[in-house]
């Protein structure tokens, strides 16, 4: 019964769908294999270069990645202290 | 001369153990002499699928520490003189197991048995790595599904770059083992095939076990499926795999569960 709702019904195939998403997937992470954490590198140097100039909490950098189909992002999140924002102030005037 | 062979997956759940005691089992009515070992150390359940855990004294991580000799801690079948088990030890942590250690312990087992089967444990860290570690060949047992499938992919990645074999420039020879196939739902497009896990894993194929609740059946009272009921499909298939192994040619066929025609009519599946 369940089988003939489901015929009628006329649901898509998913295994098609699982397909592509793993043949995306495994062609990306293929490339990365034996390659350095990429993402964890740049967390780490970008965490140095700012930290030479602000006192940083390291649990307050987020870098964050989207691929997308045409465009992929690269989101870095910083939060500064107080401190830092007062001297931003001072700078500007 | 003796062959290793890891049974692997990466995945948890996928069917490791039944599938190494199917296997070891196979291979022992075939009349091959087998010694399957458990590497998963804190978490030892191949005791279980075999029927054998009431009669474990020494383990794995006892030999490998010198506690034990490999004779006291070997487990002879009941039912099956050609088959033995190294278990896991239960209590200990998975530190305790090292590269030196389970090397002696090949190197020794190598000379008594005909196939030294390894259960690894789940994921990648250094029970997985160490399973692995002097495989000749490998057996990647795969669901039909993405996350398992993306897990035997980064398993093979492993055994091209982690295994003594693959450190000496040689190959571990692998194969795919798919288990829980639904040959119904596959065809309905609910399920990936075996053509595209074939494809994606670029991997060659060993045998296609079948979602069948003589597996189940078969554990609950612990013993492999294909001593608990050779003639089931689960079991067949199983037979045709361990040939393979032995080097024969078997046609590739997908076993079918011989449905009632009430639980056809209901599509009612079997497990």
């Amino acid at each position: 019964m369940m089988n003939l709702l489901r015929l009628l019904g006329g649901r898509t195939a998913s295994a098609p769908v699982a397909r592509e998403r793993l043949q995306i997937l495994l062609a990306h992470e293929r490339g990365l294999r034996g390659q350095p954490d990429l993402l964890g590198l740049l967390r780490a140097e970008i965490l140095a270069v700012v930290s030479r100039h602000v006192v940083l909490d390291p649990e307050k950098v987020i870098v964050r990645m989207d691929r997308g189909k045409n465009v992929s992002t690269l989101e870095v999140d910083i939060e500064v202290p107080h401190a830092f924002e007062r001297s931003l102030a001072v700078a500007a005037t | 001369m003796a062959k290793v062979l890891v049974v692997t997956s990466g995945k948890g759940g996928v069917g490791k153990t039944t599938s190494t005691a199917a296997l070891g089992a196979a291979l022992a009515q075939l009349g091959e002499k087998v010694v399957v070992i458990d590497f998963d150390v804190g978490l030892r359940n191949l005791d279980l699928v075999l029927g054998a855990e009431r009669r474990v004294v020494f383990d794995l991580i006892n030999v490998v520490q010198g506690v034990a000799k490999l004779p006291q801690a070997l487990i002879r079948d009941k039912r099956l003189e050609n088959l033995w088990l190294l278990p896991a030890s239960q209590t200990r942590d998975k530190d305790s197991l090292t590269d030196e250690g389970v090397r002696g312990v090949i190197t020794e087992l190598r000379t008594k048995f005909d196939w030294i089967l390894c259960d690894s444990p789940a994921g990648i860290e250094r029970g997985a790595m160490l399973a692995m570690r002097y495989a000749d060949e490998a057996v990647i047992v795969t669901n039909p599904e993405v996350s398992s499938v993306r897990d035997s992919d980064r398993i093979i990645g492993m055994l091209d770059s982690k295994t003594v074999k693959a450190e000496k420039g040689e190959r571990v020879e692998k194969h795919v083992l798919i288990t829980r196939y639904d040959s119904g739902r596959a065809a309905r497009g609910e399920m990936l095939s075996i053509d595209d896990i074939l494809e994606i894993l670029a991997t060659p194929l060993l045998g296609i076990i079948p979602e069948s609740q003589d597996v189940l059946r078969a554990s609950n009272v612990g013993s492999p499926v294909t001593l608990n009921n050779a003639t089931s499909a689960p079991a067949r298939a199983y037979f045709d795999a361990a040939r393979r192994l032995m080097g024969d040619t078997v046609t590739m066929m997908i076993p079918v569960e011989r449905k009632g025609l009430m639980n056809r009519l209901l599509g009612r599946r079997a497990a």
